[in-house]
């Protein structure tokens, strides 16, 4: 009897569960979405969590919803993190909400939990179909899957570098080019200097048939072979103006993509590329539309059966679901230009002066180039960005803390690459005194009562071996040369004691480890797709109030920062590539955008029901080729401002480190040993001990 | 800063081998009222370089009767403490410079806070 009671009051308890977050589901949805709910059963129920951003694809909720009664609709806005269904009958509703409530659907390899709610009717606007740009023409199934396995053949990727054909290992693609090389260094190709190989032969008879079936009229003379493994894209970019002529072709193999085309103006059109499909851009959507693949590993494709005529406008609506991506690879052939172009849109065409020539900052070459680079995107960049800085970053992380904590009372610290100076009051038993090369920061310890001093992490003018303790977080990661990062290390652990430990951080490329993505990267999740409750409501109410803080040392970014703020962070060899916020890093080297206060109001205004594509509605600069809007391409310290919004957006110089590269940048200091080391929410930490 | 942090404050000027004591040269010092933590300033004496800061304490004039060397004991010596716990922590300089005393380079204090960087011909 007793044991009956007990699991009687327990299951009762697990309900009053289900229920409390079922309300709360209710109550987000109300306060972000603008959705209300109804206690009364109808026919109509928006599933909380069982959205495509949460990775729900719609098959899978389709079955279980099926299982409760005959379906009507099912709607699943682009990147939501819920759906509405509507039955064909109320009982149907009430069966699924009685038995889908609380229920964990498995979706690839994860699970999410359901909470289901009437509404009312469904009120989802379908989103405006954008028509597809202006000379742009879509033929699927244009090769056969015979002629499709072929060309995928002729091209031989086992070399890793090959000079006849410009063969490059991208960080984020493969590439290789046939007839003339495309330098992405010069974002143009050296007409004088054909490559060895020139198109292979399998191609001939595709280019004939584009040919006869008037796709273009000139044979073209160069190919470019783009090789995508999932996860992977290009950067938004229009094919230089004056390196090729008018109409670019381009087969996708292997796989299907998304494409997104973007207009100066804003207008964003995502073009499914069926595999075997052949693209054809000409006049406005090859000169003045840029086009690229958001690096991804699902797509948002419409769920029906695919079309067998060509689509005449980018088919993005309600009635999506995921598609996993695999590896594509693109054939584009284009036609080498011999005369300067004169197209009509001079704003997008070098060939008249329009996008900006300026390239962004590359590697640094030398000491010289580093120091200046450091310069103007590190230390001018935070004394920019000091106050909104220090006001992201208010809570320590819990691990230095843990450090700060264990040091015996009176030892001497020294916080190299202070900031805020966070971290110099943690432990009231220590001496402490920061430094940090912005001045505007440094005001910022004084006027809380610390002691700090302007200086740089490479000349620390502190007493050698004065320090029973030293803390550099977030810094070296700044330095733009392994020597440098080295000669930070090395006067951080001359400042040590004999037997006295430093704590280093440094942001890691590796965002997710152990299969656990950091709170840089989950963030991101829970600002684009408003995550629900789903486990545990304790962790949730830590993560409201210090996720912000203890996320990422580096880059903890405003709540308020949305896709469309990002910049892509590809681009090829050279030049440093700009990061999109909250994103997996794809180079080492890289620029972060800082988006200064005043994104929140832009999120507010703008919920994103409209479109089915990645919102971001400016055109980026893209290294790859012609710019389109200078204004938010030129990666500088001085204030941008993309065209879609009032936010200042400035550019930090990281070099986020690899697993293992730390110690061994550290195995290079001479007396001094790496106690441990750790992965720190996407950050790679050691403990140093002096000899 | 304090005469905590000068103390461990020393030139880094390229090339200068005796960058220690940095020379204070001072427009205004401020005195605060801290609380005074007996435990802590003792733990502190043993960290510090005691010549160099009866010496800054002097030439601020703050010396009070400290003496050039450090006494024994002070652990237990509550008076003493007091002192030096006025002049760690409780005398600020908010203007001034501060002296490299082997190249002459002068580094200067504002609102409290030493700007020590270096141009690059000197680091």
């Amino acid at each position: 009897m007793k044991s009956n009671v007990s699991t009687e009051s327990r299951k009762s308890k697990d309900e009053r569960k289900v229920l409390r977050k079922q309300i709360k589901a209710s109550h987000t949805l109300l306060k972000h979405e603008g959705i209300c709910t109804t206690p009364q059963p109808t026919k109509c129920l928006v599933i909380a969590n069982g959205g495509l951003g949460n990775g729900v694809s719609r098959e899978e909720l389709s079955a279980a919803l099926q299982e409760m009664g005959e379906v009507e609709k099912l709607v699943m806005p682009p990147h939501k993190p819920y759906a509405f269904v509507t039955f064909r009958s109320e009982d149907g509703a009430r069966k699924a909400h009685a038995n889908l409530n609380g229920w964990k659907l498995l979706c690839g390899g994860s699970s999410v939990t359901l909470y289901l709610s009437y509404v009312d009717s469904v009120k989802y606007k379908e989103a405006a179909s954008v028509p597809l740009p202006e000379g742009l023409v879509l033929v699927e199934n244009f090769v056969s899957p015979e002629e499709e396995a072929q060309l995928l053949n002729a091209i031989d990727w086992s070399a890793t570098h090959d000079n006849d054909t410009a063969q490059k290992s991208l960080k984020h693609r493969r590439v290789k080019h046939y007839g003339f090389e495309f330098r992405y260094d010069i974002n143009n190709v050296d007409k004088d200097k054909p490559l060895p190989a020139g198109l292979p032969e399998e191609c001939v008879p595709v280019l004939h048939r584009c040919v006869e079936h008037g796709h273009t009229n000139i044979l073209p003379d160069q190919l470019t072979v783009n090789q995508y493994e999932s996860g992977q894209g290009i950067p938004p970019h229009v094919d230089t103006h004056s390196a090729f002529e008018d109409t670019i072709l381009s087969l996708s193999l292997g796989a299907k993509t998304v494409m997104e085309f973007r207009h100066p103006d804003g207008r964003v059109a995502a073009v499914v590329l069926p595999e075997r499909s052949l693209l054809v851009m000409k006049g406005e959507s090859r000169y003045l539309w840029s086009h690229g693949i958001t690096p991804r590993k699902f797509d948002m494709v419409p769920a029906e059966e695919p079309r067998t005529d060509a689509p005449t406008e980018s088919g993005i609506q309600s009635n999506l679901t995921l598609s996993r991506r695999g590896t594509r690879t693109s054939f584009t052939f284009r036609k080498i230009r011999q005369d300067p172009c004169r197209c009509a849109f001079p704003s997008a065409c070098d060939s008249q002066g329009g996008p900006s020539p300026s390239p962004g900052p590359s590697l640094p070459s030398s000491h010289a180039d580093a120091a200046r680079l450091e310069e103007e995107y590190v230390h001018r960049v935070y004394h920019t960005i000091a106050s909104h800085f220090s006001d992201t970053r208010h809570t320590p992380w819990p691990r230095v803390c843990r450090f700060l904590s264990s040091l015996p009372p009176g030892s001497i610290l020294a916080d190299v690459g202070c900031g805020n100076g966070k971290y110099l009051g943690v432990n009231a038993d220590l001496i402490a005194v920061g430094c940090d090369r912005s001045t505007a920061l440094v005001q910022i310890c004084a006027a809380r009562g610390y002691q700090a001093f302007v200086s740089d992490a490479l000349s620390v003018p502190l007493r050698a071996a004065s320090c029973d303790a030293c803390i550099s977080i977030a810094v070296i990661h700044h330095f733009s040369t392994a020597e440098r990062r080295l000669a930070a290390v090395t006067e951080l652990v001359r400042l040590l004691k004999p037997g006295g430990q430093a704590l280093i951080y440094v942001w890691a490329f590796e965002q997710e480890y152990n299969k656990q993505k950091s709170k840089y990267l989950k963030q991101n999740f829970k600002e684009d797709h408003g995550e629900f409750s789903s486990t545990n409501s304790v962790s949730e109410k830590s993560q409201k109030s210090t996720g912000e803080q203890i996320s990422d040392p580096s880059c903890h970014l405003e709540k308020s920062h949305k896709p469309s703020d990002n910049m892509q962070d590809i681009s090829p060899e050279g030049r440093l590539s700009v990061h999109t916020n909250r994103t997996a890093f794809t180079s080492q080297d890289l620029l972060v955008p800082w988006h200064l206060k005043g994104g929140k109001l832009q999120r507010e205004e703008n919920p994103d029901l409209s479109s089915g594509t990645d919102p971001s509605p400016e055109s980026d600069s893209d290294p790859n080729t012609s710019k389109l809007s200078p204004a938010a391409s030129q990666a500088s310290a001085s204030a941008l401002k993309p065209a879609s919004s009032q936010v200042p957006v400035f550019h930090r110089y990281y070099h986020v480190f690899q697993q293992g590269e730390l110690e061994q940048l550290c195995a290079l200091v001479s007396g001094v040993q790496v106690k441990s080391s750790y992965h720190d929410q996407g950050n790679w930490c050691v403990v140093l001990q002096k000899e | 800063m304090k005469l905590l942090t000068h103390n461990m404050l020393t030139s880094h000027v390229k090339g200068v081998t005796k960058g220690y004591p940095l020379l204070i040269k001072a427009t205004e010092v401020k005195v605060n009222q801290l609380d005074f933590n007996p435990q802590f300033v003792s733990r502190m004496i043993p960290k510090l370089e005691w010549g160099a800061l009866v010496q800054a304490a002097g030439d601020l004039g703050y010396r009070q009767d400290l003496p050039g060397e450090l006494v024994v004991d002070y652990e237990q010596n509550e008076e003493f403490l007091k002192k030096v716990h006025r002049v760690l922590l409780e005398v600020e300089v908010m203007e001034g410079s501060l002296k490299c005393p082997e190249s002459g380079r002068e580094f200067p204090i504002t609102k409290g806070i030493p700007n020590m960087l270096l141009n690059e011909d000197e680091a």
